[in-house]
């Protein structure tokens, strides 16, 4: 390995361990899992039995007769009815000082939500986002539907 | 028939090519005003404030209107009967200067174990602080010591194993601000959240 190569990836390593969302951080875990639900990570497609983690970039997915429940580490409660594609696109938090993120994307199905911290300490810093919208939240709950064929 | 197949297939085609989104706000849990901001990929913004407000957009058109309780229930019953149970926290106090619960605090135990065995994949997070007695250095570590005792405690009444996390902050937190040195009861706690 020449000597660029090896400054090329010490830069990588670097911005690996500054940047979270390059890590695969856990977001949550499954609370409630009903039918037909699995968690497709990083190509793999595992079952979503409660008690498995959530991951960062995890594809959500429930069949016909399935509907799955998340809590999210900063006490977000997310839930997905049948014939559902959930998305956790982004998720950072930092329990000791309440600073985080999220962003949470709706493919097809139904979604409801119950925010949590981040979305009290910094509103701004978490979206809800569908084919067509992105949804802002005020301290929340709410449900949205997406009809469609869209991954 | 012919012309009957041909509507049929564009309905099809225009389901297929163009998403329909519905977005309902539901009445918060601790009744506190909500809104959910709505904008499109053009940058438009709608605002739904009321509980069951509600949007439907679909083939360009975007409208807004108010969504029943009861027809929001049964349509989105499996949506809604899989949400998580809330988070739930409890606090509890010390005696001055120890890692003695108080015995009003220690009465709330069975609460505790019935929060905890109450859910599916419970985690636990118990939090320890101090009052302003002593130095910020022994407040780290009795913080952190009284913390470590309540998992003791709820790992002795057969609660979850090793799997709580124990934190401490000191005296960094006060529940009710004071002055250096102050003995303040509402100050030497532990908060344990159950999620």
């Amino acid at each position: 390995m020449t000597r660029s190569h090896w400054i090329a990836a010490m830069i990588v390593a670097g911005i690996g361990g500054v940047c979270p969302a390059l890590a695969a951080e856990t977001a949550g875990m499954v609370k409630v899992s009903r039918g037909q639900v699995v968690i497709e990570r990083q190509g793999e497609v595992l079952p979503a039995v409660v008690g498995t983690p959530v991951l960062v970039a995890d594809r959500l997915r429930t069949g016909r007769d399935g509907a799955v429940g998340v809590t999210l580490r900063d006490n977000t409660l997310l839930s997905a009815g049948p014939d559902s594609l959930v998305v956790i696109d982004n998720f950072a938090f930092n329990s000791s000082t309440l600073d985080g993120r999220m962003s949470i994307g709706v493919r097809k199905g139904t979604l409801s939500v119950a925010t949590g911290k981040i979305a009290k300490q910094t509103p701004e810093s978490v979206d809800f986002r569908t084919p067509t919208s992105v949804l802002g939240v005020r301290g929340t709950e709410f449900i949205v539907e997406v009809d469609g064929n869209e991954e | 028939m012919k012309s009957k197949s041909a509507l049929a297939l564009l309905a099809a085609l225009l389901l297929g090519a163009c998403a329909s989104e519905r977005v309902i706000l539901l009445p918060s849990a601790d009744g506190r005003p909500s809104a959910v901001v709505v904008r499109d990929l053009d940058g438009s913004e709608l605002l739904l404030e009321r509980p069951y407000a509600a949007t439907v957009r679909s083939l360009g058109s975007n409208r807004l209107y108010q969504e029943g309780v009861d027809q929001t229930q049964s349509r989105y019953a499996p949506v809604l009967q899989a949400r998580p149970l809330p988070p739930f926290s409890f606090t509890l106090y010390f005696e001055s200067g120890s890692d003695r619960l108080t015995p009003e605090s220690r009465a709330q135990f069975a609460r505790i174990k019935h929060e905890v065995t109450a859910r599916p994949a419970p985690e636990v997070m118990v939090i320890g602080h101090t009052d302003r007695v002593g130095t910020r250095a022994d407040n780290d570590a009795l913080s952190m010591q009284r913390a470590q005792t309540m998992r003791d405690l709820l790992v002795a009444e057969g609660l979850l194993g090793g799997k709580i996390e124990v934190a401490g902050r000191g005296e960094r937190e006060l529940l009710v601000p004071t002055a250096d040195e102050v003995d303040e009861a509402r100050n030497r706690r532990v908060e344990v959240s159950i999620r």
